[in-house]
């Protein structure tokens, strides 16, 4: 009895030895050497995997940084400038300022602007109501109100508004990854830069049909009537297919196109109230 | 009888008109002739604003090889070149002409003489099919000058005629093939003589007899043209299917009828063709079957392009005023009209207008995996796990499972008890899968 066990705890102890023993110089052999920084850069990265930054998720996000040495073409919209600081820190570098950026909605085509003239039944999802038709409104560039983009916001950044059948983003969640973008059949989302004091000014319309045809099917489409581009002073507004558009970068947020636009297409954001405007609507309702 | 092999459904009928005899409709007050009628290339115009146009003219002309030449199909003037929405659900570009009265272009014979002599080479009868405009009438809307040329390398054995019309309520093909049959039997016998076949199958669903029976009697007088009965199921309209039908022939996986000899036309071609080879009329009006259980008077009209759709209600009884749907097409693969000023193109083979209560959609349920539709798909897909993939945008998975091999039969969302939007799911999956495959190039 007692020779069984010895013989047992004998062998098998021996090919346990064995076979650690030939472990030991396949993992010699084989050693992968990883950069410790991979690590370090990861563990400050948000790790939501929303792939923003065109990375297949943080790890690999992180092992593109420590292997390409440079913070270059590298962003994590998530983190923002603050995290980019430390990661610069960790691998020893500078970190540029970026601009906080934000996605933006540049469709007004609500239920009351564009009512629908048709019903849609069928696959609840935007990418299949824009395979079969204009919209509901008829406006062929207008949202179509199904929510591909809230489906596709790994934030809970973003929600469909019940009275106006319009997405709305949540400025304080929203990270500016561009998920929604891509989910947008008709790319209505920009992703436009958050602005001094979280303030904005948008064409908040993406219409670029003649005025006449735009304005039938909503009423606050842009008609590309070139009153804002005359109006604005930093050269700021381009006027393309009968349709304006502001460029962000040279925007200074003067808010003085937003008065002129007939149609109300030109949106500002977290500005406060204007004064002389308030008392004009004032006096036109009392009138 | 015969009938094609796997899947299939055999929907409610309704052929409401079927009775009615084509009637002519009076001329519209303005046609808009859109420039994409047919499957390709839109078609560039060759008239300004402004013009006045003769009805027959040339108006557009297709320039790619995929594309068809487009004919004004009234007298008058053209107001303008604009963006109309259209049966695509979208504006797109046509051609906009106030009527006059009517005019036709020099040289186009309008008579009811029916000429039968044809010693045009098959590559003039190609030509002519080209110039004058001929396209799919079944509703794919392909033209016909491309499916009239056999490729290098490749052999025709068989013409096959397509008379089945399969979808429930239509009934214009089943009309022309009884009151037009001698011309389309000549245009048959110029479309053999185009291919250099020596046989040709005209296959009719055995829901219409009297079609069977008429044009029986008249292929006794064609050599080698044959009428053979179909069992009656759905989609047998539809090419691969009705090859397998009628010459028991499987076209393979992503290719062409050609591949196993087949060419197939419609009744409505074949009657074009004879149209325009023979008599010099290009494709400008057609056969519209306009039906609709609460439609005052269902009929088969015989329309010029550029006609809007409400003036066809109008003429059938007018629009009845529980109306939910107004669909273009047939009601399994028919699309439903955006607006009611949509013109009838040269695809348009019906209007059916249904009831509030009939165009409600059931409410979706989850999938309880009874694989009804997998029973029923002619492909052989699996269409409730393309949906479920799809759904996922796991879109190299459905490329996989042959999504693109289904033809949007939509048996599979007829049959389905839970409701679920299949062919939806189907529709976008493919539409993913086309741009994967242009983007590899």
């Amino acid at each position: 009895m007692n020779e069984v066990v010895l013989y047992s705890v004998l062998s098998i102890g021996g090919l346990g030895t064995l076979a650690a023993i030939i472990l030991y110089f396949v993992a010699q052999r084989f050693k992968v050497i990883e950069d410790p920084r991979i690590d370090l850069v990861e563990e400050k990265l948000p790790a939501a995997n929303c792939g923003g930054c065109g990375y297949a998720g943080c790890r690999n996000f992180a092992e593109g940084i420590v292997k390409s040495g440079s913070l270059d073409g590298f962003s994590c919209p998530p983190g923002g400038s603050d995290m980019m600081k430390d990661i610069a820190e960790v691998m020893g570098l500078e970190a540029e300022e970026k601009d906080p950026m934000i996605a933006v909605v540049r469709c007004s085509g609500s239920k009351q602007e564009a009512p629908p003239k048709t019903r849609f039944q069928g696959l609840n999802t935007c990418a299949f109501a824009h395979s079969l038709y204009a919209g509901q409104s008829g406006c062929p560039y207008g949202c179509l109100g199904e929510g591909d983009c809230v489906v596709s916001c790994s934030f809970d950044a973003m929600y469909m508004d019940e009275n106006t059948n319009l997405p709305v983003i949540i400025d304080d969640k929203c990270v500016a990854c561009g998920a929604c973008v891509k989910a947008c059949p008709r790319s209505i989302i920009e992703i436009r830069k958050k602005g001094k004091k979280d303030r904005r000014i948008f064409v908040s319309c993406i219409n670029k049909e003649k005025g006449g045809i735009a304005k039938k099917s909503c009423k606050v489409a842009c008609i590309g009537c070139s009153k804002c581009l005359k109006e604005c002073k930093f050269e700021a507004i381009v006027v393309e297919n009968n349709l304006a558009y502001i460029d962000f970068d040279k925007c200074t947020l003067c808010r003085k196109c937003v008065p002129v636009c007939p149609t109300n297409a030109i949106q500002e954001v977290n500005f406060p109230p204007k004064k002389n405007r308030k008392k004009e609507e004032e006096k036109s309702t009392e009138n | 009888m015969k009938t094609f092999r796997i899947g299939g459904v055999h929907p409610p009928e309704n052929k409401l008109s079927e009775k009615q005899a084509i009637e002519v409709l009076p001329l519209p007050e303005v046609a808009t002739i859109p420039l994409s009628q047919h499957l390709g290339v839109p078609a560039v115009p060759v008239v300004k604003k402004g013009d006045s146009v003769k009805t027959g003219q040339l108006i557009a002309k297709g320039e790619a090889f995929i594309s068809a030449n487009i004919h004004s199909s009234v007298t008058g003037t053209v107001t303008k070149i604009d963006d109309v929405v259209d049966t695509s659900g979208y504006r797109k570009k046509a051609i906009i002409i106030k009527v006059e009265e009517d005019q036709w272009e020099e040289g186009i014979d309008t008579s009811d003489n029916i000429i039968k002599e044809c010693n045009l080479s098959p590559e003039e009868i190609v030509e002519k099919v080209n110039e004058k405009g001929i396209v799919g009438m079944g509703g794919a809307t392909f033209p016909s000058h491309v499916k009239l040329q056999v490729p290098k390398g490749k052999k025709a054995d068989f013409l096959l005629i397509n008379g089945v019309e399969c979808e429930p309520c239509l009934t214009s093909d089943h009309r022309l093939m009884l009151e037009k049959a001698e011309q389309m039997m000549v245009g048959i016998s110029i479309q053999m003589r185009a291919l250099r076949v020596e046989e040709a199958i005209i296959g009719i669903e055995n829901n219409k007899p009297d079609a069977i029976k008429h044009l029986r009697k008249l292929a006794e007088n064609y050599k080698g043209v044959s009428v053979e009965p179909l069992k009656i199921k759905y989609p047998q309209g539809a090419e691969k299917q009705l090859i397998k039908a009628l010459v028991n022939r499987e076209v393979p996986s992503g290719k062409l009828p050609i591949e196993v000899g087949c060419v197939v036309h419609n009744v409505g071609t074949s009657l074009a063709v004879y149209e325009a080879v023979q008599k010099n009329k290009p494709l400008i009006d057609r056969v519209v079957t306009v039906t609709g259980k609460d439609l005052k008077k269902p009929s088969n009209f015989m329309v010029r392009i550029g006609t809007p759709a409400l003036q066809l209600i109008d003429a059938a009884g007018g629009l009845p005023p529980n109306t939910g749907k107004v669909v273009n097409g047939g009601p399994m693969m028919g699309k439903a009209l955006n607006d009611l000023e949509s013109p009838i193109a040269k695809g348009t083979s019906g209007i059916i207008v249904f009831s509030d209560d009939e165009s409600e959609r059931v409410p979706m349920q989850n999938c309880i995996r009874c694989a009804k539709c997998i029973s029923v798909c002619p492909m052989g897909l699996e269409p409730f796990f393309l949906g479920l993939i799809s759904d996922k945008q796991r879109y190299e998975e459905c490329e996989g499972n042959h999504i693109m091999d289904c033809m949007e039969c939509g048996s599979c969302q007829y049959v389905c008890p839970s409701g679920r939007p299949l062919l939806d799911q189907v529709r976008i999956g493919k539409l993913n899968v086309g741009k994967m495959i242009r983007e590899r190039g």
